[in-house]
């Protein structure tokens, strides 16, 4: 193999006095050709930024590399130091010799521009194709992302594909100069467990098909395990640990990488359940819910008649008694999150009932949202909303309540002195507590978990879910957890409800469910998780659709029919 | 007391802010009787006097002292254009706060009232409402109030729309939080930033639109002096007494100067994009 990228004493640093306080602090790898380094880190370790400094993207996020070389080997075997490079060189090789694949899908595609304009817009760039030659070139360029039925998708606007498939189409122009190196930055962290096996899986094919090179950037050091062939460990600018695959994850040299795969959360398939599960002889549900439904009209008339719904959630009951954790899992679009904005009254509830019993407070259910960024106001301080609720409820703001505040914050690990500052003064993790303790002013028999842990790095994660637990046996409260993250719900959950197509497949307690699941979208699911053990399988490619959930108007759903496998675990029978 | 420092700190902000200082300090000793002379006294025997010891930026046709007519019309176009801006600061608050936050159809009557007011010139809009009720100071505010309700209409409800849908107002929704309290606590909170902006740029265009409106002697009322009115009475006399054009239109000119510099540092200031350029 050949040497492709050699990379010194990378520094690199922001602002108007960049060398001051570097993000990237001393940086070496090498890649051969060929060769997949994953960079794995948590948000702040630089590994992003190390990532950018390759094709210099660096530069125009306001970043300047400030020391350090790096020898990039061209297709015609002349060195070039990328950081000395000048910006016609860079124009040169980016695209043709360096691609990249980014986050978020959606915002790397322009809206306005069909995605067969924008794939022979990359063909045209880097190999100057023009007219036919560039559509029958995107053309095959969608089929090499495995895109069914390409000719027509080329005229689709990227607003109608799905994530999945704006990923592929991403790819597909990364790949359209056929790069000797493509950098992918966190490329399937926006996209749900099943489509991010899939993406993993066509990364691996086209890796191998055309000896690319690849610097796979992630968070989640289980998903690098089958991919990578070299793993460098980043911690505060920092390489604390880099190496061979298997030499990393098995024998792990840095404690950082150590904390790392301890903290990343394994899935076992129902092996690591909770088992201080509440007695099932005594079940008196705290929260019941029957036959929920939920529609979103659309193309509603001037008589207020809509042409159809879509059915977001449909038929789905459930019920949790005290100091039981619930985990509903499922896709994005699979109605989860809005069974659980039902539950807060946030959406309309087309049929159904959503039932408490013995509520001591006036609001026995209360929420904790996904992002910890966006659910607290900027502009207040921590005592204005910790007290919110409370005023709500038309309590006083007198030193009783204070009392309150200052408790639940101890509960959630917080200081006293936390009181007096704005959200923006504290860390991802510290908001969720914040979150949590706002969550739980009003003494609340449930509390919904709308993806509460998904924003945070694993370590923190971790922290979080520990902490839930506690609280959890301390105020016996139920929990209703939504997530996407199998390894997550596993740690948490007592019972597991799958939910796909705004319906319930499968319920039953989380060993059963999770360790012998029967509905086939349930094995799929758990088959798609990513860990550390997988590393040696190799992922399948499957192009299975999720069905639309637009109806007709009037449309009725028909029964559901359940399969009663006993020892609490219910599933839905398949349609042969 | 943070943003004072950072206004203080900001090249052009501190000339904004020492401008507006200036003007205030004078408005507030004219208020109080301590001008150089009386500014209603007409000394007969010195009319058309240029600037001098005596009288520092000449007298006017009648004798009157330039400069403490000057120190008290500013005072008075300062009242004016402060009273307008609030009002319309006020009523476009509410009216954009309540149009973002019901949309459909309230949302579209209201503003639709907004661009109809915002499609007509300012000064035609107050010469309207003038030639319906007649002018005197309290007609000039309420036209000038009305002129400026509809951009305050718009810049609130722009970002209401937006923070409407933010989750901590979901959140506020899970606790039972009043309408009122979520209006006033999450929506209004995080408004505070560009109406103050807007509050600090309307001042400037304000205080031309009553320069305008007493030029045409529609706003302030004579004898009491008011910078337009006294531009509109040196008209006439440009070619003898050029001072008395020069010191009402110079005067006009840095206060919406300073205005300006003063709203644009505030908006660098607070808006969140340029923090994190600068941090």
């Amino acid at each position: 193999m050949s040497r492709l990228l050699s990379v010194r004493d990378l520094r690199v640093g922001f602002g108007r006095r960049p060398e001051a306080a570097p993000v990237v602090k001393g940086v070496s790898f090498d890649l051969e050709a060929g060769e997949t380094l994953a960079i794995v880190g948590e948000s702040g370790s630089g590994k992003s930024v190390t990532a950018l400094s390759v094709n210099r993207l660096v530069d125009f996020g306001g970043g300047r590399i400030v020391a350090g070389d790096m020898a990039f080997t061209r297709a015609d075997g002349s060195v070039l130091d990328l950081r000395q490079a000048r910006g016609r060189d860079l124009n040169r090789i980016r695209g043709r010799e360096i691609s990249m694949i980014f986050q978020e899908p959606m915002t790397s595609l322009n809206p306005v521009h069909t995605i067969g304009a924008q794939i022979e817009e990359a063909f045209r760039l880097s190999r100057g194709l023009r007219g036919a030659a560039a559509h029958k070139a995107a053309l095959e360029a969608l089929e090499r992302v495995r895109i069914p039925d390409a000719e027509t998708r080329l005229r689709y606007y990227p607003h109608q594909l799905s994530g999945g498939m704006r990923q592929r189409v991403m790819i597909a122009m990364a790949l359209a100069g056929n790069p000797r190196l493509l950098i992918a930055d966190e490329p399937t962290t926006a996209l749900d467990v099943t489509v991010q096996a899939q993406i993993m899986a066509l990364l691996a094919e086209l890796k191998a098909q055309l000896g690319m090179a690849m610097i796979f950037i992630t968070h989640d050091i289980g998903l690098v395990a089958g991919v990578a062939d070299k793993v460098l460990v980043m911690q505060d600018g920092v390489a604390v640990e880099q190496g061979a695959l298997d030499q990393v994850l098995d024998a792990p040299q840095h404690a950082y990488t150590q904390h790392l795969l301890r903290a990343v959360p394994h899935f076992s398939g129902g092996r690591a359940v909770r088992d201080d599960a509440p007695q099932a002889g005594a079940r008196h549900a705290i929260v019941a819910v029957r036959d929920l439904s939920v529609r979103f009209p659309f193309g509603r008339s001037v008589f207020g008649r809509s042409a159809g719904a879509i059915h977001a959630v449909e038929g789905v009951g459930f019920d949790i008694v005290r100091g039981e954790t619930l985990a509903i899992v499922g896709e994005s679009g699979s109605g989860k999150s809005t069974t659980a904005r039902a539950m807060l009254g946030l959406v309309d509830v087309h049929r159904g009932r959503i039932e408490t019993s013995d509520a001591e407070s006036r609001r026995p259910v209360q929420m904790v949202f996904q992002d910890p960024f966006a659910s607290l106001n900027p502009r207040m301080t921590v005592d204005s909303i910790l007290a919110e609720p409370a005023i709500a409820a038309g309590r006083k703001q007198d030193a009783e309540l204070r009392e309150r505040m200052l408790f639940l914050l101890g509960k959630v690990g917080l200081a006293e002195d936390a009181l007096l500052r704005y959200p923006h003064q504290f860390s991802g993790g510290q908001r969720q507590r914040l979150c949590i303790a706002r969550a739980l002013m009003l003494n609340p028999d449930v509390v919904v978990l709308d993806e509460a842990v998904s924003a945070l790095d694993v370590s923190v994660q971790a922290k979080v879910l520990d902490l839930l637990v506690d609280l959890q046996e301390e105020f016996g409260l139920a929990y209703l957890f939504i997530s996407h993250d199998m390894a997550v719900v596993e740690r948490i959950a007592h019972r597991v409800a799958v939910m796909y197509a705004g319906e319930i497949v499968e319920i039953g307690s989380a060993r059963n469910v999770l360790g012998q699941p029967q509905h086939s979208y349930t094995k799929r699911l758990i088959a798609a998780v990513p860990g550390i053990e997988l590393r040696r399988q190799h992922y399948a490619l499957d192009s299975s659709a999720v069905p639309s959930l637009v109806r007709e108007r009037g449309y009725e759903p028909p029964e559901a029919r359940w399969r009663d496998l006993g020892n609490d675990h219910r599933v839905r029978l398949e349609d042969e | 007391m943070q943003i004072w420092r950072a206004i203080l700190a900001h090249p052009t902000g501190r000339i904004g802010a020492a401008i507006i200082g200036l003007y205030i300090l004078l408005a507030l000793l004219g208020a109080v009787g301590l001008t150089p002379h009386d500014p209603l006294q007409q000394f007969r025997i010195d009319r058309l006097k240029p600037p001098s010891g005596t009288y520092w930026m000449g007298t006017d046709l009648f004798g009157r002292d330039t400069a403490s007519r000057l120190m008290v019309g500013i005072g008075q176009s300062f009242i004016i254009a402060f009273a307008s801006v609030g009002l319309a600061a006020l009523a476009g608050s509410i009216i954009g706060l309540l149009a973002g936050w019901w949309g459909g159809v309230a949302d579209g009557v209201l503003m639709r009232i907004m661009d109809v007011l915002l499609s007509f010139p300012a000064i035609l809009l107050a010469l309207l409402i003038i030639a319906i009720v007649g002018p005197g100071t309290f007609t000039s505010v309420a036209a000038i109030a009305i002129v400026y309700t509809p951009i305050f209409a718009r810049v609130v409800r722009g970002p209401t729309l937006s923070l409407k849908r933010r989750e901590f107002v979901d959140a506020a929704r899970t606790f039972g939080s009043s309408q009122r309290y979520i209006l006033s606590h999450h929506l209004l909170l995080n408004l505070v930033a560009p109406l103050t902006v807007q509050v600090t740029l309307a001042l400037a265009w304000a205080l031309l639109t009553e320069a305008g409106l007493s030029f045409l002697g529609l706003g302030t009322q004579p004898p009491a002096p008011s910078l337009g009115l006294m531009m509109s009475e040196a008209r006439n006399l440009m070619q003898q007494a050029p001072w008395l054009l020069a010191f009402p239109g110079l005067t006009i000119m840095l206060g919406i100067l300073g205005f300006n510099l003063f709203g644009d540092a505030l908006r660098d200031i607070l808006d969140p994009r340029s923090q994190e350029r600068s941090s």
